[in-house]
């Protein structure tokens, strides 16, 4: 009981550090990115040859990771997203589908449409029990370092955005571009990096979730919809929200498999559809915008 | 309140065009002038009639929905199970389809009318989720992952009866796609399909001047989910299968694109897209079988970099 609930907890963190980026580019920027998942599987793929092909130490390879999908995401903002900004949501939505069905052919022509497995280093592995019986808790070490990392990261996405002089520029940028920029905040470059963070946390979220989630071809579009979940009920306009609904899904979709594994996903889509009916702009949004 | 000018405009819209009739006929000659390429068509008209009902909520409503297989699925669930289990006949059958597909579609309709794009983005899309899921678990009844099998239909009327070469399949599935035509077209140049342009340009507005947007938008998401329904019948009737692929995510992004490719908002857009979308994807993959996901991913790129009004333009001196 107690260790389904931390198993969805952890899974939810990871969720959380997965969606996170879309949540910032799809809340503040209004941008729907559905390849948002493609970066996240190109992580899960840089992790997997890093770590077991060049057997670059595990605490190492995630800050490498991060880097490499930032840098990535920077050069596709630079090139690709930065025209799409002003489109039409329709023209958004082709646009980041066709993104990840290309993903998705590439990674199948070059590293095939097996499945990648990661075996974790000797320290993250095994796991500790405590407690009698019907509250057991048992507590892979893996998941522990998972949720203790992604606290770590929410505190400081938290204070980087409500704290810094970066994060009330990016936040003016968002509410309005054009004033911003003529009080001289170089609003291009705000988005450039804040997309490039927001790719980067995608691509370490895939490589902490190597283990977890399973790395293949298609990824982007298995799990698009736990993102997209996550937003829209989190609601976009802070980093609390999809946090929470982060948890949420993630203590629902372990529940909901562990109990009743016929109809897990179904829960999980009828819990979404409900949820978004009750409160369109998202669960955890203060008062109603628009 | 319209001035005379509208009203001349208006009549002129609505007067058929030669084109049109020309269109018209070669779509109901296709299956006797391509004989031997019957599976082809027949294929084409049931994506065509599917993309025309897509286009009734996106093109003219301006409803992103990512999750219209769900009617889709619906109806080729539907249909099999009914011919299977109380009635082989194909009309009945298709007119079920169509009722059901209806209310089913006017009870998912409450969920779109609330929300912003991302919102009605996410709903249909889990609408069909939980279509897929509900057809991959009801195992009696659908044949979970193993599709469902063995739905022998009558034949039309009692006497065409579906043969292997799928000439009477074609016949059948361009004739009721031609009628769909007609319909549909009648109806985006009624008072209604223009209130739906107006609240699909500007909800607002179109509210202040009295438009029951609710309303409206409800009744053609409506018709729009019997039409689908209609095309996914019309694929199990005539291929006697139903697989959990209808409900995926792939087929709803499928006809987008093929909408997308024809052009939104243009009542033969969605008949053109289908059959370059599949002209092209049969050639693509008998090529390239398994990367034909990177070429449709490419092409959709490109065409919204370029800006997709493009391919309408171009047609545009033709529509006028």
């Amino acid at each position: 009981m107690l260790t389904l609930l931390f198993d969805g907890v952890a899974y939810g963190m990871l969720l959380f550090v997965l969606s996170v980026g879309l949540s910032v580019t799809l809340g503040l920027m209004n941008f729907i990115n559905l390849a948002h998942g493609a970066f996240a599987m190109m992580g899960g793929y840089c992790m997997v040859y890093l770590f077991s092909h060049l057997q670059v130490p595990f605490l190492i390879c995630l800050p490498v990771v991060f880097v490499l999908i930032a840098l990535l995401g920077a050069f596709m903002e630079r090139v690709l997203y930065r025209r799409m900004y002003n489109k039409s949501h329709l023209d958004q939505v082709l646009f980041s589908i066709g993104l990840s069905f290309m993903s998705v052919a590439t990674m199948d022509y070059f590293v095939g449409s097996s499945q990648q497995t990661l075996v974790l280093p000797e320290w993250l592995q095994g796991r500790h029990e405590w407690g009698q019986d019907p509250w057991t808790l048992g507590v892979g070490n893996y998941r522990l370092f998972i949720v203790l990392l992604c606290a770590v990261l929410t505190m400081i996405l938290q204070t980087g955005l409500s704290k810094t002089r970066f994060g009330s520029q990016l936040r003016a940028s968002v509410d309005d571009p054009t004033v911003a920029s003529g009080l001289g905040i170089p609003v291009n470059k705000i988005f450039l990096l804040t997309f490039a963070v927001g790719s980067g946390l995608a691509g370490l979220g895939g490589a902490l979730g190597a283990e977890i989630l399973s790395i293949e071809p298609m990824f982007p579009l298995k799990y698009m919809i736990y993102f997209l979940i996550v937003v829209a009920v989190g609601g976009t306009s802070s980093i609390t929200g999809p946090l929470y609904a982060s948890m949420l899904l993630g203590v629902a979709d372990v529940f909901g498999k562990y109990y009743i594994p016929q109809f897990g996903g179904f829960i999980v889509y009828v819990l979404m559809i409900v949820i978004l009916l009750w409160r369109p702009q998202g669960l955890f949004t203060k008062g109603v915008k628009r | 309140m319209m001035g005379p000018n509208n009203m001349l405009e208006i009549k002129r819209l609505n007067r058929t065009k030669i084109w049109e009739w020309v269109v018209l006929s070669l779509m109901l000659a296709s299956p006797f002038l391509f004989a031997e390429r019957a599976m082809m068509i027949n294929e084409i008209a049931i994506t065509a009639l599917f993309a025309i009902s897509l286009d009734l909520i996106l093109g003219y409503s301006g409803i992103v929905s990512l999750g219209h297989a769900a009617f889709f699925g619906w109806g080729v669930y539907a249909a099999g199970i009914f011919s299977k289990l109380v009635n082989p006949d194909p009309i009945v059958g298709l007119i079920v389809v169509m009722g059901s597909s209806l209310v089913l579609g006017l009870i998912c309709s409450l969920t779109i009318l609330r929300g912003s794009d991302l919102t009605r983005l996410m709903v249909t899309l889990g609408v069909s989720l939980i279509g897929l899921e509900l057809a991959n678990q009801l195992r009696d009844l659908t044949g979970g992952a193993d599709g469902l099998q063995g739905v022998v239909m009558a034949p039309i009327f009692g006497v065409f009866e579906f043969d292997l070469s799928a000439k009477v399949a074609s016949i059948y599935s361009v004739l009721i796609c031609v009628l769909v035509l007609v319909f549909v077209r009648r109806l985006v140049r009624s008072p209604f399909g223009f209130g739906l342009v107006a609240i699909r340009d500007n909800s607002l507005r179109a509210r202040a001047v009295g438009l029951n947007v609710s309303h409206r938008l409800m009744v053609i998401y409506a018709i729009s989910a019997s039409l689908a329904g209609l095309s996914g019948a019309l694929l199990a009737q005539t291929t006697g299968f139903a697989s959990l692929d209808v409900f995926s995510f792939d087929r709803s992004a499928d006809v987008m694109l093929m909408l997308v490719i024809g052009g939104v908002g243009w009542l033969y857009g969605g008949v053109l897209g289908a059959a370059v979308f599949k002209l092209i994807q049969s050639q693509l993959s008998s090529i390239t079988p398994q990367y034909w996901m990177f070429w449709i991913g490419l092409f959709l790129v490109i065409l919204v970099l370029t800006g997709r009004d493009r391919i309408k333009e171009w047609f545009a001196g033709v529509s006028a």
